[in-house]
């Protein structure tokens, strides 16, 4: 994996809740084999109508989503299915970051683990995101605070290995793997329940 | 030693390095459970790298999310309809074939819903930590094990070294005093829990089922009543072993015997939450309280008892726009709705139980013109069962469609699909826009529920029925 260190855009903003991976992915379109390709399908069933065409309604359909990498939802983004499939896809459509007050557990380890940012961040903050679509963000991983353009800056928590990891390229399979020692000792000394 | 809880002593018993400020404790992982759609990329991950699976004996593979329920495709007298689904299948042969993961494949007669067999087989025990590349691994929480939903990333971790980097939840105890009344089900039990705790109330947590409520109820009740605590957000769900736990076991392929058998019982009844463990936070609940439930908006916390009229969404735009999905008003009664299909089965309702019940609704009764009923047993096991007991009969004479074991119209990933607009009542645990079919509006409900409402075309209180 590549390292990152931040990551600057305007922000792209879905104002719903308990988006969950579902939406981001619909499960019609995990057959694929792969991790590639998703990107058009992310969130299929909203950016395109029944007969295939764009729903010019949805967010990411304007003209002003073109090219936004930080994306701003409600509560508790990604609940639901465990599909790695939907930081897949978001990351394949071009976005590397997701902001809310809540992100759901097994969503927010698989978007650690491929390079996708999530941050969460108190309602005040949240708030003026959700109110100011379009906002030029930077997120820095590095210093672990999220800067808006009005001056203020936001610290946010990340999981400390999963950031070093990160920021240094670090895959975790490898550290795992740097553990066999201590995994054969223990399963010298324990059987299954 | 401090009082520890039934999440601690597991979690503490698998913790090969610890956890400090800077990493996640590394966490062995003694069952795991694969199936087609979330394990290609984790095999290609270490075909990449050139890496054996490290224990292919703690490992149980299966198909059943896209595969077919008509017997005909299951048992190859015809392709498999799905052609992506086909390729998966294939993909997940040829995986199991070069890694020498050992694979229940589409004809096998032990072959089902992952979260269905492993119980049945007894692979799943108290004091396991188990995973799965599927969000309802907590449903092996019922035996006392710790099992959880992983990413696809992670599966391969845990194929090249059958363990986890993961950071301590917390503990999160669901009392539940009381007992259920008649016609009120443990699906009704867990989806009044979501209801109460929220669909992120348990983010960060291990949610430990208690009480006098949740003692009273069998395995696969408690196998209900688990695998829907991750629609609470809750990364797994709990329930300490006991007589009915070992009562369930015993006997079952691959439960210990003999000698092995006694220091395994000698060992789980050591696992129950001490006395005085701490639980960061409790919500407590009044079984006798509880009615028959169902939902009516697109997240299992939108739900309320089958006698409710749907509340006010108080102007919130996102509630709005479930109604809007949903097709329906504030105000409005859930009871008499019409349904179009109506969905028996899945790993949280797809049990010898949960047929049984439906099957005392359906006897003598048929389903209501204009309405598909389709009843898909958890595993073949299960299917055999339903056949032996007569249950099998009873459907097809009410008009049930009866098919061959899998996830099927939960997700609809192998052609079981609900038509856009369509209303679905479903024993399933998500009623996400677009779940069972794109446009689809699923109502989720207990089998009895689901028995009762495709006799009647209606949404029905099987109170009315039993």
């Amino acid at each position: 994996m590549q390292p990152m260190r931040s990551v600057r855009s305007n922000t792209v903003v879905l104002p719903l809740t308990n988006v969950d991976t579902d939406q981001i992915i619909p499960a019609r379109f995990l057959t694929t084999t792969t991790k590639e390709g998703l990107g058009h399908q992310l969130f299929s069933d909203w950016r395109y109508r029944a007969d295939g065409t764009p729903n010019q309604d949805f967010v990411l359909n304007r003209p002003e989503a073109l090219g936004c990498e930080v994306l701003v939802a409600g509560r508790n983004f990604g609940c639901g299915s465990s599909r790695e499939h939907a930081p897949w896809a978001l990351l394949d459509y071009g976005i590397r970051a997701v902001i809310s007050t809540e992100i759901a557990d097994i969503f927010r380890g698989n978007a650690l683990k491929n390079g996708l940012l999530p941050v969460t961040v108190d309602e005040g903050t949240a708030d003026w995101l959700l109110a100011h679509p379009g906002a030029s963000v930077t997120i820095d991983l590095q210093t672990t605070r999220l800067e808006l353009p009005t001056g203020a800056s936001i610290e946010f928590p990340i999981e400390a290995f999963a950031r070093h990891c990160l920021l240094h390229g670090i895959d975790e399979l490898g550290y795992l793997r740097g553990k066999l020692p201590e995994i054969e000792r223990y399963e010298a000394l324990h059987t299954a329940p | 030693m401090a009082a520890s809880t039934l999440f601690e002593k597991i979690w503490n018993a698998h913790e090969v390095v610890p956890e400090t400020a800077d990493t996640p404790a590394v966490l062995y992982i003694d069952l795991h459970l694969v199936h087609e759609v979330t394990s290609p990329q984790a095999f290609s991950a270490l075909r990449a790298l050139g890496l054996p699976v490290r224990r292919p004996d703690r490992i149980l593979a299966t198909m059943d999310h896209s595969t077919p329920t008509l017997s005909d495709q299951v048992f190859g007298r015809v392709p498999i309809k799905v052609d992506a689904a086909a390729r998966q299948v294939r993909q997940l042969e040829q995986n199991a074939a070069e890694f020498g993961v050992e694979l229940f494949d589409m004809q096998d007669a032990r072959r089902g819903i992952v979260h269905v067999i492993s119980p049945e087989l007894g692979a799943s025990r108290p004091g396991m930590t188990i995973v799965c590349g599927d969000s309802h691994t907590s449903t092996h929480g019922a035996f006392g094990a710790l099992a959880f939903g992983i990413g696809s990333t992670e599966v391969g971790h845990v194929l090249a070294t059958q363990c986890l980097l993961q950071r301590k939840p917390k503990n999160f105890a669901i009392n539940v005093e009381g007992r259920l009344p008649p016609g009120v089900t443990a699906k009704d039990l867990i989806l009044a829990i979501i209801g109460k705790v929220g669909v992120s109330g348990g983010t960060g947590h291990v949610f430990e089922y208690r009480g006098s409520a949740i003692r009273a109820l069998s395995m696969e009740e408690r196998m209900t009543i688990c695998n829907m605590s991750i629609e609470a957000g809750a990364r797994a769900g709990m329930v300490a072993p006991d007589a009915v736990t070992y009562e369930y076991l015993q006997g079952r392929p691959r439960a210990p015997v003999g000698h092995d058998w006694d220091s395994a019982l000698a060992h789980w009844a050591l696992l129950e939450s001490d006395a005085g463990a701490l639980f960061d936070r409790s919500v407590d609940i009044d079984a006798g309280a509880i009615e028959p439930m169902i939902t009516y908006g697109t997240n299992p916390g939108m739900v309320l008892p089958i006698t409710a009229s749907i509340p006010d969404s108080a102007g919130d735009a996102v509630a709005d726009k479930a109604l809007g999905y949903m097709g329906f008003r504030s105000g409005e009664a859930m009871l008499g709705k019409p349904v179009n299909t109506v969905f028996i089965g899945s790993c949280t309702n797809g049990r010898l139980e949960d047929l049984r019940a439906a099957a005392t609704v359906l006897a003598g009764r048929k389903v209501a013109a204009g309405v598909h009923l389709l009843i898909v047993p958890g595993s073949q096991q299960v299917k055999r069962d339903a056949e032996a007991a007569g249950l099998a009969e009873i459907f097809k004479s009410a008009g049930a469609d009866w098919r061959e074991s899998g996830c099927s119209m939960c997700l609809g990933m192998n052609g079981d699909t609900v038509a856009a607009g369509q209303y679905s009542l479903s024993t399933s645990n998500r009623n996400f826009e677009g779940r069972q079919g794109a446009g689809a509006r699923t109502l989720l409900a207990s089998p009895l529920t689901a028995a009762a409402s495709a006799v009647r075309g209606r949404i029905t209180d099987p109170r009315e029925m039993l």
